[in-house]
């Protein structure tokens, strides 16, 4: 590993400074659960790494009436272990409690996974069909992303030099709404997505109708993908088989796999017809209350 | 090696209930930073990259995989280690209850398993097989199967 210095910082403008100064050569430290591994590996050359645990703003996390507010920092653990954000964000504690085990949720977070931008990251595509967006600061000041432009290929992300994930800010859920994730692995538990799905779905007041619905998928393509066309076909349609059956086959389509050794082109695009179709009526499930 | 090594960390920390002062190569594991400059060898090292739980460790009452902890990053917190579980008096019940039910072969894998265990136990008394199994998702054992270490954890309960 290439001897790096270790800095913490205590506000976001001194990260950015550090982080600008170094360029490619500096990383934020979150949880450390990709950073490390990837310096060991020598995957990345660091000449720093920026803590970002002790900014205040980078370790937030609320919910409230007007949304959720997920801090770069935070661990999963709290906000699967969060009774408010269990209740109204299910989907997205589907995802968060999901990544890695026990050892690895107590430090690895969201911001981290969006990040490290690896197609399969379980915490991304229930963050993307709850239209969340990234807060970002850098050298000429902040802007915000939409989750599902942040990641730009394997590993990469709009990130540009200097520039420094705030939080995640998930709009609050309308009402008649529900959103459930999950992904296919051949074990029970830390093992990296074939194939996963996220869903979110709005219905109307009676409850047998959708009028809006998100699907995302990871792991099938160089990055989360927002199959919008899948979601979009069931904007005013009803509840039933049919409709689940048209979005799922939208969702397959969608999909642009490789074949590698977890997984076949044509295995992918089927667990993705599959479990599109369960997450649909999940999301109905959970939106039905 | 570059030549500008950069500057060693000063952290203050909490180890097993002792305080100590250190200075830490920024770099340095918070795993090399027990073993190597405290001394505390009970920590494993295993795969090295957060698969197989050898290094586990507790900081602040969480368990973490200590090879993917920087030892910088434990400044004014209190780590605690396999080496903390028994005291004077005796074993750990966990400690106890894998001997008692041969949960181990090598036994490279027993110290991250034990702290997890402790870390499972010391916040919910009474988990089911289910609960234990998945609380220890993150802990490999090559040797045993896994039967017997819930079981012992499961004794360690009774």
């Amino acid at each position: 590993m290439h001897p790096f210095a270790y800095v913490a910082p205590s506000t976001v403008a001194e990260a950015v400074a550090v982080l600008d100064e170094h360029g490619d050569r500096a990383r934020p430290l979150a949880g450390g659960t990709d950073l490390l591994v990837k310096a060991r590996a020598n995957v990345w050359e660091l000449d720093a790494v920026v803590d970002i645990k002790n900014i205040p703003e980078l370790m937030n996390l609320s919910v409230g009436s007007d949304g959720l507010s997920i801090g770069a920092g935070v661990p999963c653990y709290q906000v699967y272990d969060n009774s408010e954000i269990a209740a109204e964000y299910p989907g997205i504690v589907d995802g968060a409690s999901i990544i890695g085990g026990i050892q690895i949720q107590s430090r690895a977070g969201l911001g981290g996974n969006l990040c490290n931008a690896a197609p399969s990251g379980d915490g991304i595509c229930p963050l993307i069909v709850h239209s969340a967006v990234a807060k970002i600061s850098g050298p000429s000041g902040d802007r915000e992303v939409a989750l599902e432009d942040f990641s730009t290929g394997p590993s990469r992300t709009v990130l540009g030099k200097g520039e420094l994930l705030v939080s995640i800010e998930v709009p609050k859920p309308a009402a008649n709404s529900g959103a459930a994730y999950t992904r296919f692995i051949p074990r029970n538990e830390m093992d990296i997505a074939v194939a996963g799905v996220g869903v979110f779905v709005q219905l109307d007041s009676s409850g047998q109708n959708f009028e809006s619905a998100r699907i995302a998928l990871a792991s099938v393509g160089p990055t989360p993908i927002l199959a919008s066309a899948a979601g979009d076909s069931l904007v005013g349609k009803p509840v039933n088989d049919e409709t689940i059956a048209a979005a799922a086959a939208l969702a397959k389509e969608a999909a642009t796999p490789i074949t590698d050794m977890r997984g076949t082109v044509d295995q992918r695009k089927q667990l993705v017809e599959v479990l599109t179709g369960r997450m649909i009526k999940q999301a109905v499930e959970r939106a039905r209350g | 090696m570059t030549t500008n090594s950069p500057s060693k960390v000063h952290v203050t920390t909490t180890i097993n209930g002792q305080q100590h002062e250190l200075l830490v190569p920024p770099y340095m594991s918070l795993l090399d930073t027990l073993r190597e400059l405290i001394g505390l060898t009970g920590t494993k090292e295993g795969c090295l990259d957060g698969n197989c739980g050898a290094c586990t460790v507790s900081v602040d009452g969480r368990i973490v995989d200590s090879c993917l902890v920087l030892g910088a990053e434990v400044n004014g917190k209190n780590v605690n280690t396999v080496e903390g579980m028994a005291t004077p008096e005796g074993l750990h019940p966990l400690q106890q209850a894998f001997l008692e039910e041969a949960a181990l072969q090598c036994g490279i894998c027993t110290p991250g398993f034990l702290v997890a265990a402790k870390g499972l136990l010391d916040n919910e008394p009474s988990p089911s097989e289910g609960r234990i199994r998945h609380w220890l998702a993150g802990n490999l054992c090559r040797c045993t199967g896994y039967d017997k270490i819930v079981r012992a954890v499961q004794k360690a309960i009774d």
